[in-house]
């Protein structure tokens, strides 16, 4: 168990400790990542872009002072972009160092040695106690991969068939995320504990606009808050996030607005609506968008 | 006189009312959630809700489940938390009661269901539940001959993973491996190719009325499909709501995949909303990845009960995430037809391929194109 963990009583206190990092949890998600570190499991986190899924695995790392590693996920990627690598060149120049004098069999084995070896950030996050490892996106990857993370996840170890198995002396705090474009497969799911991302509610989005931008105005915030809930319910291609009501709050703030009236908002629409046909509908609508 | 109840075997109990309501709380994931409830306050009723979530649960679909569970099975014993349901995807499955899981309404309902091509749609929505009975004899032959047509024709894509072989890229590691056996020589440079992997596949079912004569048999394919290939392939069908059936049809037996499909669909033989049950599948599923580079394959009549603009702009939007789009009309291969109703002529500018579906050997054509895709 992380060092820092055994002070978090309860879900509660593990709560407060994220809102005194800057990220305010629900009662849901908080209980989960209590869980989490208490029972030592994978957290699976699965919600629309933009809830805050990257960012409370950042937070973690943060209150628990622990090192964040991140392995982002991607199609393609396998076990030596994620686990390990070996170092290709040194080794040859080992081996031509060696010349021709030295035993064959004693060489071969010196050439498979830690120190040729490259960690990728699964193997980092097991070597360097205590870490908080994010593996973002896995539904990115393809299902060949999810086989490379049964081991890491159920025991904390990575299996080198030319090394052997290197075991994390501290189990680093794992966190899933996920968007959801694909099935992530049953046999990885049962090892995690799952939950699903809400948006915020009205009010906690605000405190966390406050947050975030503390230097925005409350009315302000509020404002955003409002005018995004409204984006949300709007059916658009893309509806924004805390991630982008956070982006539009700072964008206003820069230049100068502490009022969102609508030319202010079509100025910096660009922070929060990413599609141009969602853009059209929204620049039309937009005396609605501010709450008449 | 103070009776408390054993945590466990209330667990297990409530983990068994979970698994009659399709969510998939096996043994190992009551375990887990037994070991967390050791870890929060067992009469604080919000963190019980919330243990038992994260540990039972494995997706969305599971949740407004979990919720109604929950709400009946502790009702009395423990305040409910009342969690916020709104906003989450995939909410389309009704909520049976926890006994009784086949009344005998639906029964009826089915029966009614079976009259032959009702009216397009009906403005109150219809919820019924397709009674499928057994497959005969010659049905299942004709899945497995769906199978056998399948098997080796579904499209590929290249992947990003490499298999040994090919003439162009050198594989490090292998070489390095050669080279270090043959004591610091370069041997022989050894090479690696791109793999190839099914295409994605999404089937999108019309099960409104007009729908009905064929909806069977295509179901029957859409099984056929998944079985194939399970990890590439996604179902749905299209009515008055969006329904998800790709787990139901994952089944091997088909009787138990078409009967599961049929439980799951709530409005089979209801109207249609073609475009407003498009948009909800591409705001859950194809815009974030479901459609992407995948071959899509709707089969619908085309009859659009709303204003047939939203389907227009919907099939515009899916034709830009998607590989290819065919469009399976049965009415396609009856004689004099032309794409006449409103949804049709609305879809066609963005569809690549409009084939019929009425029959076997229809569905042969079908295969044929999407292994083309």
């Amino acid at each position: 168990m992380l060092e820092g963990m055994r002070e978090f009583e309860s879900p509660a206190a593990l709560g407060d400790a994220l809102d005194g990092a800057g990220y305010l949890p629900d009662r849901g998600l908080a209980t989960a990542a209590f869980l989490a570190l208490r029972m030592q499991r994978p957290l699976f986190l699965e919600g629309d872009p933009g809830v805050g899924k990257t960012a409370l695995a950042q937070t973690l790392a943060t209150i628990t002072g622990a090192e964040l590693v991140r392995l982002q996920c991607y199609e393609g990627i396998d076990a030596s972009q994620a686990l390990y690598d070996w170092d290709f060149p040194r080794q040859i120049l080992h081996l031509r160092a060696a010349g021709d004098t030295a035993d064959r069999a004693e060489l071969e084995h010196s050439l498979y040695d830690r120190r040729f070896l490259v960690a990728r950030p699964i193997l980092q996050a097991l070597e360097r106690a205590p870490a908080v490892l994010l593996i973002d996106e896995i539904d990115r990857a393809d299902d060949e991969f999810e086989a490379f993370l049964l081991e890491v996840l159920a025991d904390h170890a990575v299996t080198i068939p030319e090394l052997g198995t290197i075991r994390a002396a501290e189990p680093p705090l794992v966190v899933i995320t996920s968007n959801r474009t694909r099935e992530v497969h049953d046999a990885l799911k049962r090892r995690c504990l799952y939950h699903w991302v809400e948006h915020p509610e009205f009010a906690r989005e605000v405190a966390i606009v406050r947050r975030r931008v503390p230097e925005a105005a409350q009315g302000l915030a509020e404002q955003v808050a409002a005018a995004v809930a409204r984006l949300r319910s709007a059916s658009l291609l893309k509806p924004p996030g805390v991630a982008e009501t956070i982006d539009w709050t700072r964008a206003l703030h820069l230049l100068g607005v502490t009022r969102l009236d609508a030319e202010s908002a079509e100025a910096t629409l660009g922070a929060a609506v990413k599609y141009r046909e969602d853009l059209v509908r929204v620049q039309r609508e937009l005396a609605g968008l501010l709450g008449g | 006189m103070d009776y408390v109840p054993d945590p466990v075997v209330t667990l297990t109990g409530f983990a068994r009312a979970l698994r009659a309501n399709g969510i998939a709380a096996d043994s190992t994931r009551l375990a887990t959630a037994i070991d967390a409830l050791g870890h929060v306050d067992p009469l604080d009723a919000e963190q019980v809700y919330w243990a038992g979530r994260v540990t039972l649960c494995a997706e969305p679909d599971d949740l407004p489940r979990y919720d109604a569970v929950f709400d009946a099975w502790f009702r009395g014993r423990l305040p409910l938390p009342g969690p916020d349901a709104s906003g989450r995807p995939g909410t389309t499955l009704r909520i049976r009661p926890l006994a009784g899981e086949n009344d005998a309404g639906e029964h009826e309902d089915a029966e009614e269901a079976d009259e032959p091509l009702r009216t397009a749609a009906s403005p109150a929505e219809v919820l019924r539940h397709r009674d499928l009975a057994a497959l005969t004899d010659a049905e299942r032959d004709e899945v497995n001959s769906l199978v056998a047509l399948l098997g080796p024709r579904m499209a590929r894509r290249r992947t990003r993973r490499t298999r040994p072989g090919g003439r162009d890229a050198v594989d490090v590691a292998r070489t390095v491996r050669r080279l270090v056996r043959a004591g610091g020589e370069p041997v022989q440079l050894l090479r690696r190719a791109p793999r190839v992997k099914p295409r994605r596949l999404v089937l999108l079912l019309d099960v409104s009325g007009s729908m009905g004569p064929y909806a069977d048999v295509l179901l029957r394919f859409a099984h056929a499909a998944v079985r194939v290939a399970p990890a590439s392939t996604e179902a749905f069908t299209l009515g008055t709501r969006l329904t998800r059936i790709t787990r139901a049809l994952r089944l091997r037996d088909p009787d138990q995949a078409l009967a599961a499909a049929g439980a799951a669909i709530p409005d089979w033989s209801g109207g249609t909303r073609l475009g407003e049950s498009l948009q909800a599948f591409l705001d859950l599923w194809g815009q974030r990845g479901t459609a992407r580079r995948a071959v899509v394959v709707l089969v619908s009549d085309g009859w659009e009960r709303g204003d047939a603009t939203l389907l227009g702009g919907q099939m515009a939007r899916l034709a830009r995430l998607a590989h290819a789009v065919v469009w399976v009309n049965p009415h396609r291969g009856k004689e004099g037809f032309a794409p006449v109703t409103a949804g049709m002529r609305a879809a066609l500018p963005h569809v690549d391929d409009l084939v019929a579906g009425h029959s076997l050997a229809a569905l042969h054509e079908l295969a044929e194109v999407i292994a083309r895709a």
